[in-house]
């Protein structure tokens, strides 16, 4: 036991950290699997939300500013849904993928504007139950189909009935709030600062690992890339000059996207060429 | 009034194949080129030229070759800054271990090496497409930072992981006023604008055009998907590789692996989208755009009294690029460029638009 003592160690280190990929990659999934969007901006909510959060706990209640926070989160969930994605519906999915970059960069810059951009601190634990309760609401209610239908197809969606814009508001306010929930997790761990944005770059391959459709996967997937790297860094790092968890990830993702394109779980949807 | 075409018969397939095929067209280049090659250099003091304009024809070449792959074979990349530090750590290390090469065929051969490993990162795009891609070419950039970053053999084992590049010396003509690197930049743009302008009219780049506007139909009229993405990434990644290049040698002059960051190649995605997706020109209205707005901020708020932070600054950069992303993306999706040509057609029929 005395060897197995740092490996184990390491792993749940790493299994940390992945809980809290997979709670970003969580976040692009809802969106992907609902509207088809592929939420670049995703990393950029985390921030501004863990923001909001930290600035009004300074001179509120916390559940308050908690609440406070929701309310923010799904007025810039109205504000995408009005200002972005409703002038481009239907448009190509890199169109659509590009607007969200363009969403990161406004969100980031307008967060630090209007909340400051010191290292703010925060101490919370996980809030692990609530994700729990977002993937069986997703999965099993009649809301949850709706989604699946609109990022099928948006027009074949909007012409049984189900209303576009509201769902995509839906979809979007609950991104927002795993948002908080991850930037909360992140916060507590890290410090509120702008490298909570970049998360969402690492979030990515946890996405492509897990499948781009599936919220399990999100998780799944998560949890290995957070192992896998640090194993990764523990035992080959210092052979090759160490800091290799900045791009185990990806090279992982890479590997899973030549050999199993779907990802672990995702439906398979990828139109070869 | 001003632009039409009345009048002027094309009479040989020389001319109608020509780039430019109207006399106005013709004028307006030669208008340019005339202040790119002599005006400027005349008037432009230094700070002009070393802190504007290289960088824009640098950046410029750099959105050239993003533009190729992005907007000509839909094929998505962030990871352009990658390969532009590929470009330039190959030509450092040729420079120092082959002191014998000229330093001309350095830049080609350090475009060559960006090219083969753009082909390495590109082959991914044969089986998957769009935003998998995405993901395909940030492992490109975080893979090259890295590498650059922790392999010291890259960087000559310099303590600092920062090098410095060699004088730029083209066969005993040495450029190092800003005047003269400016000659340099200028050259390499002019003939990397040409290149690319002939390259996407020619058969291969039509052959990537239908690949991004429709992969199935393309395969089916006899167009191989392989050749076509591969060759689009091989150039893409030629020509932003010489854009490192120059960007480090004759830019930075010594310079760390952050230079090549994926700030760098977000900025190239939004040149590409500002100045226009498929359009060369729109390259260099973009890179001319993104260049000038982060002086103008700093500057203007001053102008008018208003003193920002810094901070403040770069925050404002950040939320204008992004929104101006947006908006360009919903109401002029092939951006500057497009504008430009609305432009010459109400310029066609002014004053008398009906």
């Amino acid at each position: 036991m005395a060897e197995l003592g740092p490996l184990l160690e390491v792993v749940l280190g790493g299994l940390m950290s992945g809980v809290l990929y997979a709670l970003v990659a969580l976040g692009f999934v809802l969106i992907f699997k609902a509207s088809g969007v592929f939420n670049f901006a995703q990393g950029a909510m985390v921030l501004f939300a863990a923001l909001s959060l930290v600035r009004l706990a300074e001179w509120l209640p916390f559940p308050l500013a908690f609440l406070l926070t929701i309310v923010i989160m799904t007025a810039v969930a109205w504000a995408i849904e009005r200002l972005v994605l409703r002038p481009l519906v239907g448009q190509h999915g890199l169109i659509l993928f590009m607007a969200t970059i363009g969403v990161t960069f406004f969100l980031d810059g307008f967060g630090q504007t209007i909340w400051g951009s010191n290292v703010y601190q925060l101490d919370l634990g996980l809030a692990g139950p609530l994700v729990l309760a977002l993937s069986i609401f997703f999965h099993s209610t009649k809301i949850g189909r709706a989604l699946r239908a609109v990022a099928d197809d948006h027009q074949a969606a909007q012409s049984v009935g189900i209303p576009l814009n509201r769902i995509w508001l839906i979809v979007w306010s609950t991104a927002g709030i795993v948002a908080l929930v991850a930037g909360m997790a992140w916060g507590s761990k890290l410090g509120v600062q702008f490298s909570l944005s970049l998360i969402a770059l690492k979030a990515l391959p946890v996405l492509i690992l897990g499948g781009l459709t599936s919220i399990p996967g999100a998780i799944v997937g998560g949890l290995i890339v957070g192992a896998g790297e640090k194993l990764a860094e523990f035992y080959i790092g210092p052979s090759i000059g160490g800091g290799i968890e900045y791009w185990f990830a990806y090279v992982l993702a890479l590997a899973v996207l030549l050999v199993r394109p779907q990802g672990l779980f995702g439906e398979k949807i990828i139109e070869r060429v | 009034m001003i632009y039409r075409e009345t009048g002027q018969f094309r009479t040989s397939y020389a001319e109608d194949q020509a780039i430019f095929r109207l006399r106005q067209d013709k004028i307006g280049i030669a208008v340019i080129l005339a202040i790119a090659w002599i005006g400027i250099p005349f008037f432009a003091d230094e700070y002009l030229l070393r802190a504007i304009l290289v960088p824009f024809l640098i950046l410029a070449i750099a959105a050239i070759g993003l533009n190729l792959l992005l907007g000509y074979c839909g094929q998505i990349s962030l990871g352009t800054g990658a390969f532009m530090a590929i470009g330039a750590y190959a030509a450092y290390n040729l420079a120092l271990r082959l002191p014998a090469l000229p330093l001309l065929l350095d830049f080609l051969l350090a475009g060559l090496i960006a090219a083969a490993v753009g082909v390495v990162f590109g082959l991914p795009s044969l089986r998957i497409k769009g935003l998998y891609l995405a993901v395909a070419t940030l492992a490109a950039q975080f893979f090259a930072d890295w590498a650059f970053l922790r392999l010291p053999w890259f960087t000559n084992y310099t303590p600092s992981g920062s090098v410095t590049a060699p004088p730029l010396d083209f066969f005993g003509w040495v450029a190092d006023t800003p005047r003269e690197k400016y000659f340099v930049c200028l050259a390499f743009a002019c003939l990397t604008a040409l290149l690319a302008k002939n390259l996407v009219r020619s058969r291969i780049g039509r052959s990537w055009m239908a690949i991004r506007d429709m992969d199935i139909a393309a395969e089916i009229i006899g167009i191989r998907p392989m050749t076509a993405k591969l060759s689009a990434f091989a150039v893409s990644s030629f020509v932003a590789g010489g854009a490192g290049v120059l960007w480090a040698f004759v830019h930075l002059g010594s310079w760390e692996p952050l230079a090549f960051s994926i700030d760098m190649s977000f900025r190239l995605l939004f040149m590409v989208i500002i100045g226009g997706m498929g359009s060369i020109l729109g390259s260099f209205l973009g890179a001319a755009f993104i260049t000038v707005l982060p002086i103008f901020l700093n500057q203007a708020p001053g102008l008018v009294g208003i003193q920002l932070s810094t901070a403040m600054v770069s925050h404002l950069e950040f939320m204008i690029f992004g929104s101006l992303i947006v908006l360009f993306l919903i109401w002029e999706p092939h951006g500057l460029a497009r504008l430009w040509q609305i432009g010459k057609e109400k310029m066609r029929l002014w004053p008398f638009p009906y």
